[in-house]
């Protein structure tokens, strides 16, 4: 892959290679995305694995590095990865594992797709850099992760629940070691989601005035003290 | 001796019916059911396709949908509640004046559904009171205006003078539940598929 696709700027035709749907994709082994060897070249050994799967490259990095790397491939011009689709969390069964977060990026201009990965041992902190600096979008894809698994963002302006309610006491609903139905009884569940106040629930600025603003998480009202406006 | 003639033609008569005030009152009443509509989901859509012309609510007179609390007498849940509405179809519900009913439609909004999972109310009578079940995944039309005309019957079967049917239930000021824990548990049994799930702690 030593040839450099076109690049289409907004507003301007699109080049005489129109994209067509790939065909005859190997399981692995297919063309790699050039970023990688790009990211490859920049950050030396914070990149720790390259695999091609039907076609879409996926890059292991250095939790620690990966704030850098998202900026990098943010702002270098010949990478202008501009648009993060998803940052999500996976999983596994084995306790020895460890647990995946995984970010999607994709260049419009280059018309290129990366999937980055970390790993995060289960017996250490879930802890990982916000990339909320670089992409505005990761505000609540990094709450939704936040609440299904409970992966701290560093860095985030507002980490809190988003899916479940703030006062949910449950645990992180998407983890194996969490019953499908939740830990408590079904009573005790009930009598948990009528005690929260539905209208708990307004941005920072309308809850500066609502009547609600005694029934916010301790956490919330501190920072609705302090003038902070940054939320839904 | 003088007669007085009276004429009994109904041409010169005004017209008049006797009946009972309970008839009178359960009639207007069940045939002008205001539907307050709480869709969250698949069965909304089959709602929508009632109250539209193919199938006609208005034929019930039920063509207002009232999406005030406040001005409502049916409360038709249409979709499965997830824990975090909870709260809210319960203001909604304190909110309707009386005389109120409840119609739970579908599968979810009756018993959970296929969502017996952590997020899902099993059965939204475990938050308010229902009166007419309407099973289905979702119900089909034809479904939905059965259980409107069973809620109708259940409406003319009612009198003034039995006034415990109209006492709102107050639930309990410290769980928020409005009948007991054990119910809600029983009420909330795991069937079908998932029985083999288990919950850690309880």
């Amino acid at each position: 892959m030593s040839e450099t696709p076109a690049v289409v700027y907004p507003g301007v035709a699109a080049p005489s290679t129109t994209p067509a749907t790939p065909r005859n994709i190997p399981h692995r082994g297919g063309p790699e995305n050039p970023t990688a060897s790009a990211l490859a070249a920049q950050f030396k050994d914070a990149v720790r694995r390259v695999t091609v799967v039907w076609g879409e490259t996926t890059i292991l990095v250095d939790p620690a590095k990966v704030l850098d790397m998202v900026k990098w491939l943010h702002d270098e011009p010949s990478q202008r990865y501009d648009f993060l689709c998803d940052v999500t969390a996976v999983e596994f069964r084995d306790a020895e594992v460890p647990l995946e977060v995984v970010w999607h990026l994709r260049s419009l201009p280059y018309r290129r797709f990366l999937r980055l990965k970390v790993e995060l041992q289960k017996t250490g902190p879930l802890e990982v850099d916000s990339v909320w600096s670089v992409y505005k979008a990761a505000d609540w894809l990094e709450r939704e992760c936040f609440d299904m698994f409970g992966i701290k963002f560093r860095g985030h302006p507002d980490l809190r629940r988003i899916l479940m309610w703030e006062q949910y006491r449950e645990g992180f609903p998407l983890r194996k070691d969490f019953p499908l139905r939740g830990r408590f009884s079904r009573a005790e569940q009930l009598r948990q989601a009528l005690a929260a106040n539905p209208e708990a629930r307004y941005s920072m600025d309308e809850l500066s005035i609502a009547e609600a603003f005694e029934d916010l998480p301790q956490e919330m009202r501190q920072r609705l003290g302090r003038g902070e406006k940054t939320g839904e | 001796m003088g007669l007085t003639q009276v004429s009994y033609s109904p041409e010169t008569q005004e017209s008049w019916v006797a009946t009972k005030l309970d008839f009178l009152v359960n009639w207007g009443r069940a045939n002008s059911l205001w539907p307050m509509p709480f869709g969250t989901a698949c069965c909304a859509i089959e709602f929508m396709a009632t109250a539209a012309s193919r199938f006609d609510l208005a034929r019930f007179g039920m063509e207002r949908m009232s999406f005030s609390p406040r001005q409502a007498d049916v409360l038709i849940c249409a979709g499965r509640v997830p824990f975090k509405l909870a709260p809210v179809i319960r203001r909604i519900w304190q909110q309707m004046p009386q005389p109120k009913w409840c119609i739970s439609m579908g599968a979810c909004a009756s018993s959970g559904g296929m969502f017996d999972n952590y997020a899902v109310v099993q059965g939204i009578d475990t938050i308010i009171p229902v009166d007419v079940y309407v099973p289905g995944c979702p119900p089909r039309p034809e479904g939905l205006l059965y259980g409107i005309r069973m809620l109708q019957q259940k409406v003319m079967r009612e009198r003034m003078s039995d006034t415990s049917i109209r006492t709102e239930m107050e639930p309990d000021p410290s769980s928020r539940l409005y009948i007991p824990a054990p119910t809600i548990d029983e009420l909330s049994e795991p069937f079908g598929n998932s029985v083999n799930q288990t919950r850690s702690t309880v």
